[in-house]
This record gives structure tokens, C-alpha cells and sequence, in this order.
């Protein structure tokens, strides 16, 4: 597991500890966590990672696993992914 | 019926506020807390100008930030496509009121007491063009006598924006005993180019909204106070027996204590009836700082101020 995905994992753990997560499970389809966490996700990612987001990049795509937000910040914090 | 004065006709002469595409209104806004920021923002977004004023830089920030933030969750949800910094960049903020100087409309927006608000007024009144329109945005203080403050008691209206004002789709329109239909007709019109319903109805101190909302919330306050239910089992109750979205508690946590508590005391005021006497447990939270979801604790906790996740429930002991 990366760095990010780890630490996406604990944040999401923090607000809703009894959920059994796994990296690339729907975190919307789970039931409670409803799309307002993903602003949440949102400012999390950016603070924590010191990346912004672009607006093509803000979708709740980006934040409906674990893998995919990982995996956003590996986009953007990856200058060969910048160049790609 | 005593006749209105509609003024000396300046209104026709300087050129109607036309809140259409023909001309693109300029919109001041008085006060960046939560209400003028959403009140900013949402002018904003339907590319109109916005000249947002307040005493204090920090808020400015804070507004300008927030209005940056909303914009992107917009995006995200997919509720709104709207560039942030687009959105941004047609708002200047600025510390001096004597920048709404070539505004169509001022939207005041400054905290629910009238000692604050009356001197604004005034100076309003002396830089704006006879032609702007004033709009009060209050939750509890009469129209008309926020009008008297000025030259143009005809130009000056309120609106009762909600909040959040971005995604509320209504609000409450409040002429003043001398507001003229021309000042109607134009805040209608920009309130329906922002995508407000407007909702007239006669001014009155605390309008039809918070004449009712205020005494459910400080009802809801005193039986905590009495330890009946907790804040959780109070908005519990609302939520699954009536199907409301929030429960009264919440709600007042969304508008902010400090001015829930200011309207009760404008109810309280107006109307002599100790009916709208504020809940002590309210005005203890407000002297304490906890002044709802912006403060990080009102009647809930919240453990982050942007959260708009279910709160945590206050315990009085």
C-alpha cells in the first residue's frame, strides 16, 4: 500500500471506524458516507499532501475509493505523470 | 390611507437598476460574514459584479476563501460548473464604503443590531447615486424603519436571503410602507436572475420566517435548559417524526447563535412580548463563544468547521 493510500485509509477510518474498507471499494455505495464527506476528502487531500486540485481533476470519481484518491495524488504530486 | 412619497423622481431620471442582461448590474454588499459572503458569492456566480465591503480584512479573506472553497465543492458534486477563480475575480473586496459609489444595488448585510446598522445607513445614503437600491438583508428588523435612515425610503427593500444563500432557492421579500413598485420590480428581477424565488410578504419584525422559527428554536433551547431531551434527541425527534432535515438545534447552529439570540432580543423589542424572553442557556452558549457551526460548537460539537457532517450532541450537565 503507498504512503497516501495509508494515510486516505486512516482519515476515512477516523470518521467512520466501524466501516471494513478496502482500497478500491465504492466509499459512496457503502451507504452513509454521503457526498458531503468528499469535501472533507477533499481539503484533507490538499492540506496533507500540499497538492490543488484542479478543477478538471475535482470529481467524486476522484474520491470513491481509497485507490483513486491514492491515486490522484500520485498524479499530481508526480512530475512524469504532469508531463504524460 | 396616508399618501407615499415617491420621492423626486430621480429613480426614472439616473436610470432604472436593470437587473437584466441589458445592463450588467453592479452589486454592492455590506458585511462579509456568512450571510454577505453568501450573498456575494451568489451574485457572483450569475456574472454580475459584486463590490464586497467590510471593517475587517480577515473576513475579507476568509470570505473570498470561502466563496473559492464553495465553488470547487460545487464542481465536485457536480451541482454547479462554474470556474472558482472566474467567480473570484468578480468580486472586489475592499475596506471603504465609498467603493459602491457606481452600484446599482448595496445589499446590507451587517450583524441584527440596530445601533450597528443605522450609521451605514446613513453613509450609504451620502455616497450612493439616488438611483441605487438598498437592500436589507435582516432577519428581524423592520423594512421601514431601516428606510427612515435614509433620502430614498422608496429605493430601500428587504430580502431575507437563507442560508446557505448559494443553494437556497427562495427567499422572503419584504417591501417597506414606502418602497415604490419600480424598487419591487427591479429586486425582483435581480433575485430571479440570482434564481431566487422571492416571496413577498409585509413587513413585520421578523417577517413570517423567524416570527416562527425563532420561538421553535428557543423552545427547543429551554427544554434543554429543563434537561426534557438532549440537543441530539431534541433534533432527533424532528428529523424522523416530522421528516424535517434538520432539527431546530441544528438549524440554529447553521444560522449562528449570536444571531439567533440578536432576534429574539428585535422580537422582544418589537413586540413587548415575553414570549420572545431568549432561553438562558442560549444567551450561556453565546457568552461563552459558542456561537454554532462556524464557532466549532453551539448546541453540537463540530469537529471541523467546514464539516457538514452529522454533529455530535452537547450534554449539559
Amino acid at each position: 500500500m503507498t504512503e497516501p493510500a495509508r494515510d486516505i485509509r486512516d482519515f476515512i477510518l477516523a470518521r467512520y471506524p466501524h466501516v471494513q474498507l478496502d482500497d478500491d471499494q465504492d466509499i459512496f455505495e457503502i451507504g452513509f458516507i454521503n457526498s458531503l464527506f468528499a469535501t472533507e476528502l477533499v481539503m484533507y487531500v490538499e492540506s496533507t499532501f500540499s497538492v490543488l486540485i484542479p478543477n478538471e481533476e475535482l470529481t467524486l470519481d476522484n474520491f470513491r475509493s481509497v485507490r483513486a484518491a491514492a491515486d490522484l495524488v500520485q498524479r499530481l504530486t508526480d512530475p512524469r505523470e504532469a508531463v504524460s | 390611507m396616508p399618501a407615499v412619497d415617491r420621492g423626486d423622481g430621480a429613480f426614472a431620471t439616473s436610470g432604472e437598476p436593470d437587473a437584466g442582461n441589458q445592463h450588467m448590474s453592479t452589486v454592492g454588499v455590506v458585511g462579509a460574514g456568512v450571510m454577505g459572503t453568501g450573498v456575494a458569492e451568489a451574485v457572483a456566480r450569475v456574472s454580475r459584479s459584486v463590490v464586497l465591503v467590510d471593517v475587517s480584512a480577515d473576513a475579507l479573506e476568509r470570505a473570498r476563501a470561502a466563496i473559492h472553497r464553495n465553488c470547487r465543492m460545487g464542481r465536485l458534486l457536480g451541482t454547479d460548473a462554474a470556474d472558482p477563480q472566474e467567480v473570484l475575480d468578480r468580486i472586489e473586496t475592499t475596506g471603504s464604503l465609498e467603493a459602491l459609489a457606481d452600484c446599482d444595488f448595496v445589499v446590507e448585510n451587517i450583524i441584527e443590531d440596530f445601533a450597528l446598522k443605522a450609521p451605514v445607513y446613513a453613509e450609504l445614503d451620502r455616497i450612493c447615486p439616488s438611483g441605487t437600491i438598498f437592500i436589507a438583508n435582516t432577519s428581524a428588523i423592520p423594512i421601514t424603519r431601516l428606510a427612515s435612515l435614509t433620502t430614498r425610503p422608496d429605493r430601500v427593500i428587504g430580502v431575507h436571503f437563507m442560508n446557505p444563500v448559494p443553494q437556497k432557492p427562495a427567499v422572503e421579500l419584504i417591501p417597506g410602507f414606502h418602497t415604490s413598485p419600480e424598487t419591487l420590480a427591479a429586486t425582483t428581477a435581480l433575485l430571479a436572475v440570482m434564481g431566487k424565488q422571492a416571496i413577498q410578504v409585509r413587513d413585520a419584525s421578523g417577517f413570517v420566517s423567524n416570527r416562527v422559527l425563532m420561538l421553535m428554536i428557543n423552545e427547543a433551547a429551554f427544554l434543554l435548559h429543563e434537561g426534557t431531551a438532549t440537543a441530539a434527541t431534541v433534533d432527533e425527534v424532528f428529523r424522523s417524526c416530522f421528516g424535517h432535515p434538520m432539527g431546530p438545534l441544528e438549524t440554529a447552529d447553521l444560522i449562528g447563535l449570536d444571531t439567533i439570540l440578536l432576534s429574539l432580543e428585535v422580537l422582544l423589542e418589537h413586540y413587548a412580548d415575553p414570549k420572545f424572553r431568549p432561553s438562558p442557556v442560549l444567551r450561556e452558549l453565546v457568552n461563552a463563544g459558542c456561537t454554532g457551526r462556524k464557532a466549532g460548537r453551539g448546541f453540537h460539537h463540530y469537529s471541523d468547521v467546514s464539516s457538514s457532517s452529522t454533529p455530535r450532541p452537547l450534554e449539559l450537565t
